[in-house]
């Protein structure tokens, strides 16, 4: 018999806190949620996993715009956020996939989309976080201004944690200001080592781009560089003349948003594969890929391969883990398609990981064993 | 405890000349940056190797003895200094510049080398932006410690934004690699939690870094304005804009004047603020930004505002603001450096409340600080002859971070907690907080021997590492349904 999936919704901080310490008291495991948007990264939860939303934590306590900062709990949609922070011209410059789900989702997970280039990931936009740890306790690091270096740096520590140490129940965020308009130039090739000779004169030269991203799909590839501010055209048109030697053809797009939200959409898929690597393995991606699209935030060297559905879809994804080794890769999308969505970490940095989540969470409570190593 | 058996192991490991157990050489590094705390450690070590500095901790942590990690030991806030019957591990020697490899835009060096020598390294088309005003002796490995910045990390980011990787000696001398020279790892991000833990997690005996391309065009002003308040909105008028200068730099009149003595940079002793602006970036966007700084700084009240015309004009200008520390001891014997931070918006006032509180205190305090980011550093001048005035200073600059705090700041956004701060972090953080920094720091040091007695208000003990790791455990599901 399936086991009865349970929940509940606190609709404070406290409220959490005191949930999770009873939770945690009686044995139980728990699963930190906000729209589910990304539900299926990671491994799966124990049967009877109980999970805690975090819809009831929906302020948006703070929005400080002289100081290009804003306090929001961690149900806040990211959509909201972006709508509020958008009448003083100012964004969260975080622009991942789809909709982005919650606040605290995108933190947990540090998903990014095309704009991690230029300012950063989640590690490095919160400027503090609140969260609640298993034995009920609300542990707060960093503050609320943009430089400060008191205390361990916890909001580091639990980006990208998939709510394993720990429930995330406010952050502190540094802004950005709206670019005034933007202008993206596309350069197009079928050879990956010209797409890959591009990109590397791209990124040689301090073009201050917004976003730098390579698309690669059936056989073909663009290098996107996306530029923001008020001269945005002129950059991209002079951008173009490092290229001049590459034997690509290009072309300044000043409606450029439907290629960004196309790069975003590519990072989603029936199964998706993101590696780590550097921006010269670019080729050694692409011919790994095989019939995947590649998502490439080039100058970064991470990638995301994105597989359509197909009968021997699990066949496919590891086929093309195999191939990128010993680049990191782990399985997002599609995770229940293959025995292990986790690469497998150096076994020392394993035990200090180990030894973390027992200092965080030393009841298991947060999530046991979907993490990377079994953690 | 019988210290011949530590000297020996340590001396077979690093060698006789590398040992040092005269008080007379020990008395180098008896202080940091910071000199007021002087501790002359038991003994030091300096390794040559990455091998060498894992043996001399392995070694530490089977004597259990405590020892601390030293770069230049140009910290401000006693972080490097040593303990009693700790060992010190001095990391003077690990000067190699491991790759450089600038089509991936990294470097990797030995913790030893100098912030200024990786920008010499990989130039003159990259550099690496974190240019704390001690760059030209504070290591990449103190900098990665204090997790440093400087002028130009309003725009460019701190330490931490290019740290990419790190192979760090554990306290119980296991040697580790967190990160890499490639991005986003699965798993904690232990990187991130390294950077700015003040060797008490660890010692970094590789790294790798981030380098980026010079920017195409650089502008360099000086305004000059009637008051801080004057300049301070300024500031806040140029961001509002949309703009994000490299760098903007902020002094005081009492600033100006002493260091107007020292550089001779022609600026006109008796204004009340003096603002360096830099812009960097591509020539075109650069040029419009410049436009409108200018046209800001007017409307704000400025009726002098000077652009650099040259590269040594520029240098000119910046020689000047970095003269502010070694020029405020021309008007004063002593002074003490404080570093707080507040938000932007409040700089005006957070600068008439500090002015309000040297009246009161009857001691001068001179303002420098770094207005992008709110970092501020207030000198507090006195003299060390006059009885009871050093504590009367220190007491101010004390004052000084409650003013901070209480307009949302915090108290260190560059030096770091050391010794020097401890007594005022439990009034930023609160009893669980402090509690989940410390099961981080048993995390990596559960028998609490790397740099003990430094960030934590008072000393801790770890508990025992809780019992076995629980994976799946099926009871809960019986549980979990009464909810
Ligand atoms: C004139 C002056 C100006 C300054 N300006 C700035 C500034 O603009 N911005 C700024 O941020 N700071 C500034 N500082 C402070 C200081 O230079 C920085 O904190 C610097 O990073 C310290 O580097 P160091 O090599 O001297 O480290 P040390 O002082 O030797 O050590 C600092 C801390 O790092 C630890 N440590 C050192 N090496 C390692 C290692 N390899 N692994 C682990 N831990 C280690 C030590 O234990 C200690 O806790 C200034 C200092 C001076 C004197």
């Amino acid at each position: 018999m399936p086991a009865k999936r349970a929940m509940t919704t606190p609709n404070s901080i406290e409220e959490a806190a005191a949930t999770i310490k009873e939770l945690s008291s009686q044995g139980a495991t728990i699963r930190p949620a906000g729209q589910d948007s990304r539900k299926d990264w990671g491994g799966d939860d124990a049967a009877g996993t109980v999970t805690v939303h975090t819809g009831g934590l929906n302020r948006i306590v703070a929005h400080n715009p002289g100081d290009f900062t804003a306090i929001v709990q961690a149900g806040v949609p990211l959509a909201d956020l972006q709508r509020h922070l958008g009448r003083e011209g100012q964004w969260l410059a975080l622009d991942p996939p789809d909709r982005g789900g919650t606040v605290g989702g995108l933190v947990a997970t540090a998903d990014s989309g095309p704009a991690r280039h230029r300012y950063g990931g989640v590690r490095d936009l919160v400027i503090g976080i609140t969260v609640v740890l298993s034995d009920g306790s609300v542990a707060r690091s960093g503050g609320t201004v943009i430089k400060n270096v008191a205390g361990y740096d916890l909001g580091k520590l639990f980006a990208g944690s998939y709510g394993t140490l720990g429930l995330v129940t406010q952050v502190a965020l540094r802004l950005h200001p709206l670019p005034a308009r933007t202008a993206t130039l596309v350069a197009g090739t079928e050879d990956p080592a010209v797409l890959t000779r591009a990109v590397l004169a791209m990124s040689r030269h301090p073009l201050e781009a917004m976003s730098l991203d390579v698309s690669w799909r059936k056989d073909a590839g663009r290098l996107l560089v996306r530029f923001g501010g008020v001269t945005a055209p002129e950059r991209a048109a002079h951008a173009a003349k490092h290229l001049a030697d590459n034997a690509v053809d290009t072309d300044v797009v000043l409606d450029d948003e439907s290629i960004w939200a196309a790069q975003r959409a590519a990072q989603r898929g029936a199964a998706v594969v993101k590696v780590s690597a550097l921006p010269t393995d670019l080729p050694a991606v692409i011919a790994a890929a095989g019939a995947a699209t590649v998502v490439s935030r080039a100058a970064l060297g991470v990638s995301w391969l994105s597989f359509p559905e197909s009968d021997d879809l699990a066949d496919r994804v590891e086929a093309t883990r195999e191939a990128l080794s010993p680049h990191q890769a782990a399985v997002l999308d599609g995770a229940r398609l293959v025995d292990a969505p986790w690469p497998e970490p150096d076994p020392g940095t394993l035990a200090l990981m180990r030894r973390v989540k027992a200092r965080f969470d030393p009841t298991g409570t947060f999530r046991p064993g979907t993490y990377v190593g079994g953690i | 405890m019988d210290g011949r058996e530590l000297v020996e192991r340590l001396r077979r490991v690093v060698g006789d000349r590398w040992l040092l157990l005269d008080e007379h050489d020990l008395r180098t590094y008896e202080s940091d940056g910071l000199l007021q705390y002087q501790q002359v450690p038991r003994l030091a070590v300096l390794p040559g190797t990455a091998e060498e500095v894992r043996a001399c901790v392995e070694i530490c942590a089977q004597e259990k003895v405590p020892w601390v990690a030293r770069g230049a030991g140009s910290g401000l806030s006693g972080g490097a200094l040593p303990v009693k019957d700790g060992v010190l591990i001095v990391l003077s020697r690990l000067t190699r510049i491991l790759e450089i490899d600038l089509d991936n835009g990294r470097v990797c060096v030995e913790p030893g080398v100098t912030n200024a020598a990786v920008s010499a390294a990989v130039g003159p088309d990259f550099f690496y932006p974190p240019d704390p005003s001690s760059q030209i002796v504070c290591t990449i490995g103190g900098n990665v410690a204090e997790n440093s910045g400087g002028a130009h990390c309003f725009k460019y980011g701190f330490t931490t934004n290019y740290v990419t990787g790190l192979e760090v000696v554990l306290p119980d001398g296991e040697l580790v690699t967190i990160g890499g020279k490639e991005l986003d790892p699965p798993g904690y991000d232990l990187l991130g939690a390294f950077v700015g833990s003040e060797g008490t997690l660890g010692v970094a005996t590789k790294i790798w870094l981030r380098v980026v391309p010079v920017p195409e065009a650089t502008r360099t002003l000086v305004a000059f304005f009637d008051s801080t308040r004057q300049a301070g909105e300024a500031v806040s008028a140029i961001v509002q804009a949309g703009i994000v200068p490299g760098a903007i730099e902020m002094m005081d009149a009492t600033t100006i004047k002493a260091t107007e003595a020292m550089a001779h940079a022609g600026y006109p002793v008796g204004r009340g603020a003096a603002l360096l602006v830099e812009l960097d970036g591509a020539e075109a966007e650069c040029d419009a930004q410049f436009a409108e700084v200018t046209t800001i700084c007017a409307a704000q009240g400025s009726d002098d505002v000077r652009v650099s015309r040259d590269e040594a004009e520029r240098q000119l200008f910046w020689k000047t603001r970095k003269a502010a520390f070694p020029a405020m001891g021309r008007i004063s014997p002593n002074y003490f450096v404080q570093d707080g931070v507040v938000p932007r918006t409040t700089l005006p006032d957070v600068l008439v409340r500090i002015d309000e509180l040297a009246a009161e205190y009857g001691l001068t305090v001179a303002n420098v600080f770094h207005a992008g980011d709110g970092n501020l550093h207030p000198l507090v001048c006195f003299d060390a002859a006059v009885e009871g005035q050093a504590a009367q200073a220190e007491e101010l600059a004390g004052r000084i971070l409650d003013v901070c705090l209480e307009a949302g700041g915090s108290i260190t956004g560059e030096h770091g907690v050391g010794v020097d701060k401890r007594k005022h972090m439990a009034k930023m953080f609160g009893e669980d907080d402090l509690a989940a920094f410390q099961r981080l720091r048993c995390a990596f040091d559960p028998d609490g021997r790397a740099n003990p007695g430094k960030v934590m208000p008072t000393p801790r003990l770890c508990g025992e590492v809780p019992g076995v790791y629980r994976q799946h455990p099926l009871e809960a599901a019986g549980i979990a349904e009464r909810f």
